[in-house]
């Protein structure tokens, strides 16, 4: 008989006004006795809704058996079946709108904690057992992967589980790609991230950093000179977005990459760190989604009072509820319907405050969320003395502006063929942000892993043509 | 790792470095950068190109010593390596169709025109290289520039090496004086590159200007290296690093680069104890 506890256990944190002087994890994840606690939730339902909700189709409720008799081997094995990145996804993927969303449980109650079983099974493993070495038999045709975030790790990965030789190609020093410049250390230790890495490797992945592709070494000279039969553009969206409004420039005024990519990659927070970032007082973050609300709690944990503008409410916020939630209860400050206007400085050029106008909901928009308008007269000022643009980002157009013939939208993005991710460029393929815009980690590896299928369907089809 | 193949003191504070770097040397042309680190947990750091040989896998590249990393960097010797050597970035300098040109640089700048000047005179083109510095124990690439210049005037603040005076003085010389130049290309401090755009613009010639501003990924990821051109945001990563003279907002563009003076100041500082320290 499934244990019938309408709620999922709760996942030990850090609390609030502890974890809002550090950058250690918040989360602490289940005990044992937890996870098999949590795993007799599963009723086993025969048609699976909770796998039909993730993008990369791990048998969840397979997994979550294993965990319930306490064979946690035997649910790593399951998951590593699907996704390349298990400890990484059991912490940022989304599971509220995919796996659990679609859970049975969730109709009376709480789902199964899907997501917090995935993390305690990775990181079970990770703590038990070494990196498997055993790397798959080669088939001797060569992949170059274009970027090492999410969809392009999930495709090395694929494809090196099949056989082929794997090159990824990073700009950075450092592999990972948004895992390691965006999301920071209290929510996704990099240790956890390097660890998936080595896995990689150990399957015989080799990543190439500092090359940059569109720059140092072209598309077309990878599948010329290089030898690559196929190329997978997994590049992400990293151009940010500023708002065109007065004062954008001014010192102190951060895209949410600068500031994250200095706090998480370049490790600014710690005291010896080389990189310098501004240790603002009075930090205000535009925009309300993940990124906003990682770069919030940033600021707030290098010291400064943190208020986060959106100018629409609570609703619309794009936010995950937990992120959201835990920027509230580590006293970030939410000033909802309200839309900056321009930023004002002092005379040495460094941001004094923010004017902003109020807002109010109209009538749904095309997103079909309600659009904003602007309460005439409502003008106000926010004192600041460094201000985070979080609103989005679009593709970078490096590859785009030096691959001829590669198609892409109007804004940026790749054009690419849904199901297999093939562009319209023979052998070139793409998945992630770079062909939706900012999206979500698991969204991005289930478009590396299609990509990575049909790259092996089109090698092996090409392999028989020729032979 | 990328290996260090020569090290040479240009002045004080000035050093080149040759880079064994064979894929940036493959792709590197005048007016694109590099970023490096110099060890790991150390900070990424822009440096334009200042000379390449493909043949040889190598990159050359001028730096002044201003920060903790750049200190860092100097510690280095032959046969040393760096953690990271990405490039080339940006755009490289537009020569096409260019018949006389004027290149104005200024100090360690000059190290960035140098490369420039260098295309352009191979490329046929009549080059009157215009270089300064402040006073003669800071010339750099002199020998360099007179290979590489139809004619070489040389200023010094202090009159200590050529002429005494400002580079836009000897600019305005040479209008004045009846040369008639296509385009004007300025490398060097800001304030430098400010009044040399403000004089070519009263001449209506058109001026280029390579900006140096902040930066961290070099990509277009971070947006760090933001200017005002022509009253929209540019990235000088991706959309440059040389842009219209007559449009950049260079006040703005001074403010934007004292941003972390403070923190390089106390960087500098601390680096410094230590290395004291360690002598001791």
């Amino acid at each position: 008989m499934a244990n019938m506890s309408i709620k999922k256990n709760e996942m030990p944190v850090q609390a609030p006004e502890v974890r809002n002087g550090n950058f250690f994890e918040v989360a602490l994840g289940y005990t044992p006795e937890q996870a098999m606690d949590e795993a007799t939730r599963c009723l086993h339902c025969k048609h699976m809704p909770c796998v039909a909700g993730c993008p990369v189709e791990i048998r969840i409720p397979d997994f979550i058996a294993r965990v319930a008799e306490g064979d946690f081997e035997g649910a790593y094995d399951i998951i590593a079946e699907s996704s390349s990145l298990p400890a990484v996804c059991g912490r940022v993927c989304p599971q509220e709108t995919q796996c659990e969303a679609k859970c049975v449980r969730g109709i009376k109650g709480e789902p199964v904690g899907i997501g917090r079983l995935e993390r305690f099974v990775a990181d079970y493993h990770n703590r038990n057992s070494g990196i498997d070495t055993r790397m798959p038999p080669r088939n001797g045709h060569k992949v170059a992967v274009i970027g090492s975030g999410p969809s392009g790790l999930t495709c090395a990965g694929d494809l090196a589980r099949r056989g082929y030789d794997v090159t990824v190609y990073e700009a950075l020093h450092l592999a990972g790609g948004v895992l390691v410049y965006g999301i920071p250390e209290f929510r996704l230790p990099k240790a956890i991230v390097r660890r998936e890495i080595d896995g990689l490797k150990a399957l015989g992945v080799a990543i190439e950093t500092n090359v940059i592709i569109g720059k140092t070494i072209s598309v077309d000279e990878l599948m010329s000179e290089y030898g690559y039969e196929a190329v997978f553009i997994g590049s992400g969206a990293g151009l940010p977005r500023f708002m065109n409004i007065p004062g954008e420039n001014l010192n102190g005024v951060y895209s949410a990459n600068e500031f994250l990519t200095r706090a998480n990659l370049m490790k600014a927070y710690m005291a010896d760190s080389e990189t310098p970032i501004q240790r603002g007082r009075n930090v205000v973050v535009v925009g309300g989604g993940n990124v906003a609300m990682d770069a919030a709690r940033c600021a707030k944990r290098l010291g400064a009072d943190v208020t986060i503008v959106y100018r629409r409410a609570m609703e619309e916020l794009p936010a995950r509820r937990e992120e959201v939630e835990h920027a509230m209860e580590e006293g970030v400050v939410f000033r909802l319907l309200t839309n900056p206007v321009k930023i004002d400085g002092n005379p040495e050029g460094w941001v004094s405050s923010i004017t902003c106008v109020r807002m109010e909901l109209g009538e749904p928009d095309e997103s079909g969320r309600r659009s904003p308008k602007v309460i005439p007269d409502s003008e106000f000022d926010i004192e600041a003395d460094c201000v985070i643009i979080a609103i989005g980002t679009s593709p970078n157009p490096l590859i785009k502006s030096t691959t001829e013939g590669l198609k892409t939208q109007r804004w940026g993005g790749i054009v690419v063929d849904e199901a297999t991710g093939a562009t319209s460029r023979e052998g070139v393929y793409a998945g992630g942000d770079a062909v939706t815009g900012a999206a979500t980690v698991i969204l991005a590896m289930g478009a590396g892993k299609n990509a990575a299928a049909a790259i092996d369907d089109y090698i092996r089809g090409k392999s028989k043509q020729g032979g | 790792m990328y290996r260090i193949l020569k090290k040479a003191r240009l002045n004080p504070t000035v050093t080149l470095m040759e880079i064994e770097a064979p894929l940036v040397a493959k792709k590197a042309e005048p007016g694109q950068f590099i970023i490096l680190r110099v060890s790991d947990e150390g900070e990424r750091i822009p440096l334009t190109i200042a000379d390449y040989d493909r043949a040889k896998g190598t990159v050359t590249i001028i730096y002044q010593i201003v920060g903790a990393t750049t200190q860092e960097l100097d510690r280095l010797e032959d046969g040393d390596c760096l953690e990271d050597f990405a490039g080339p970035l940006g755009k490289p300098t537009e020569i096409e169709g260019l018949s006389k040109v004027a290149v104005v640089g200024g100090g360690v700048g000059c190290a960035i025109a140098y490369p420039v000047a260098k295309k352009l005179h191979e490329c046929g083109c009549e080059v009157h290289s215009i270089i300064g510095f402040r006073s003669a124990e800071l010339v750099i690439l002199e020998d360099e520039f007179e290979r590489a210049s139809t004619r070489l005037v040389r200023m010094s603040d202090d009159g200590t090496w050529g002429d005494k005076g400002l580079v836009t003085d000897a600019l305005k010389r040479l209008i004045d004086g009846g040369e008639r130049y296509d385009r004007v290309i300025t490398i060097g401090p800001l304030i430098m590159m400010k009044f040399v755009c403000k004089l070519t613009k009263e001449y209506g010639i058109p001026t280029v200007a390579s900006m140096n501003p902040i930066m961290i990924d070099g990509t277009g990821m971070c947006g760090c290296c933001r200017l005002t051109v022509g009253g929209e945001t540019k990235f000088a990563c991706v959309d440059g690093p040389e842009f219209d003279g007559h449009l950049i907002d260079f006040d703005s563009a001074i403010k934007r680069a004292a941003m972390y003076s403070e923190f390089e100041r106390a960087a500098r500082e601390r680096t410094c104890r230590l290395m004291n320290a360690g002598v001791k």
